[in-house]
């Protein structure tokens, strides 16, 4: 693999103000990259998912950013409560997000599945009581 | 081709905030449920929402929504005006109902391309 673009981005947990910064900055950035409008749309919307998630559920995280001549990698990464069962949170509208969520017009059970659907191939790692890293690949020649 | 500015002449509707109102119309969507609409708003769409926070800014900008209509009288809060200046998204509003609403954007759209389809057969007839 050729020497790798890399960003990072604190998202923060402490309110939804700053949500979805990691994900615009990233889009900015693809553009002036010249990655095709489809592939950045994809990884904004799975990328502002991500970020939801962890403030919803983790108190912020990392979000790190690796772009290569042929691939992007995303990686968002919490030391929140873990996925207890992830073929569970795979499904479009199971949610356990709390009613607060709900009204701001999150938690309709679609961040995981948004994911995927908007992502190459995801591959998550988690682990109740100690944190979630999610990695979403993108490839550029298809 | 319809665009934003069409749109809000047609439709008399309020215009909260204007950042590019030649923007083409090619679709449509209603929905409250943000990441539901994440996933299946198309760029280009006009939006129909009552969800009025911050996050509806920042997610119009991700799917590159045309526009933002908020039905029902509903007025967007501060901090999603002030995001949606930011970052150049057309906000509109009306007070009419979701259904009433979406129902008139379809109109709109489709007599634009009824207008062009006619428009383009009196030009080959000449």
């Amino acid at each position: 693999m050729s020497e790798a673009l890399h960003y990072h981005f604190d998202v923060d947990g402490a309110s939804f103000a700053n949500a979805g910064r990691a994900s615009v900055e990233t889009k900015k950035l693809l553009r002036q990259l010249g990655v095709s409008p489809e592939i950045i749309r994809s990884i904004s919307v799975a990328m502002y998912e991500g970020e939801i998630n962890m403030v919803i559920h983790a108190h912020g995280g990392d979000a790190d950013v690796y772009i290569t001549e042929d691939t992007i990698i995303i990686i968002l990464k919490d030391v929140g409560p873990g996925i207890r069962n992830v073929e569970e949170a795979m499904k479009e509208g199971f949610s356990t997000a709390p009613e607060n969520i709900r009204a701001l017009g999150f938690g309709a059970g679609m961040g995981l599945p948004n994911m995927k659907r908007y992502s190459d191939e995801m591959h998550i790692d988690t682990k109740v009581g100690v944190g979630t890293t999610i990695e979403l690949w993108y490839h550029l020649n298809k | 081709m319809l665009t934003v500015d069409k749109l809000i002449e047609k439709l008399g509707l309020d215009v909260i905030e204007l950042a590019d109102g030649s923007r083409e119309i090619k679709g449509g969507y209603a929905g409250d449920l943000l990441s539901w609409v994440m996933g299946r708003a198309q760029p280009d769409d006009a939006w129909v929402t009552i969800m009025s926070n911050m996050n509806v800014s920042a997610v119009a900008q991700l799917t590159d929504v045309a526009c933002v209509i908020f039905a029902e009288g509903v007025a967007p809060d501060p901090e999603a005006l002030s995001k949606a200046k930011m970052h150049g998204i057309n906000l509109l509003g009306s007070r009419k109902g979701m259904f009433e609403l979406c129902g008139d954007v379809k109109d709109a759209m489709l007599s634009e391309a009824h207008a062009e389809a006619d428009y383009a057969e009196t030009e080959e007839r000449n």
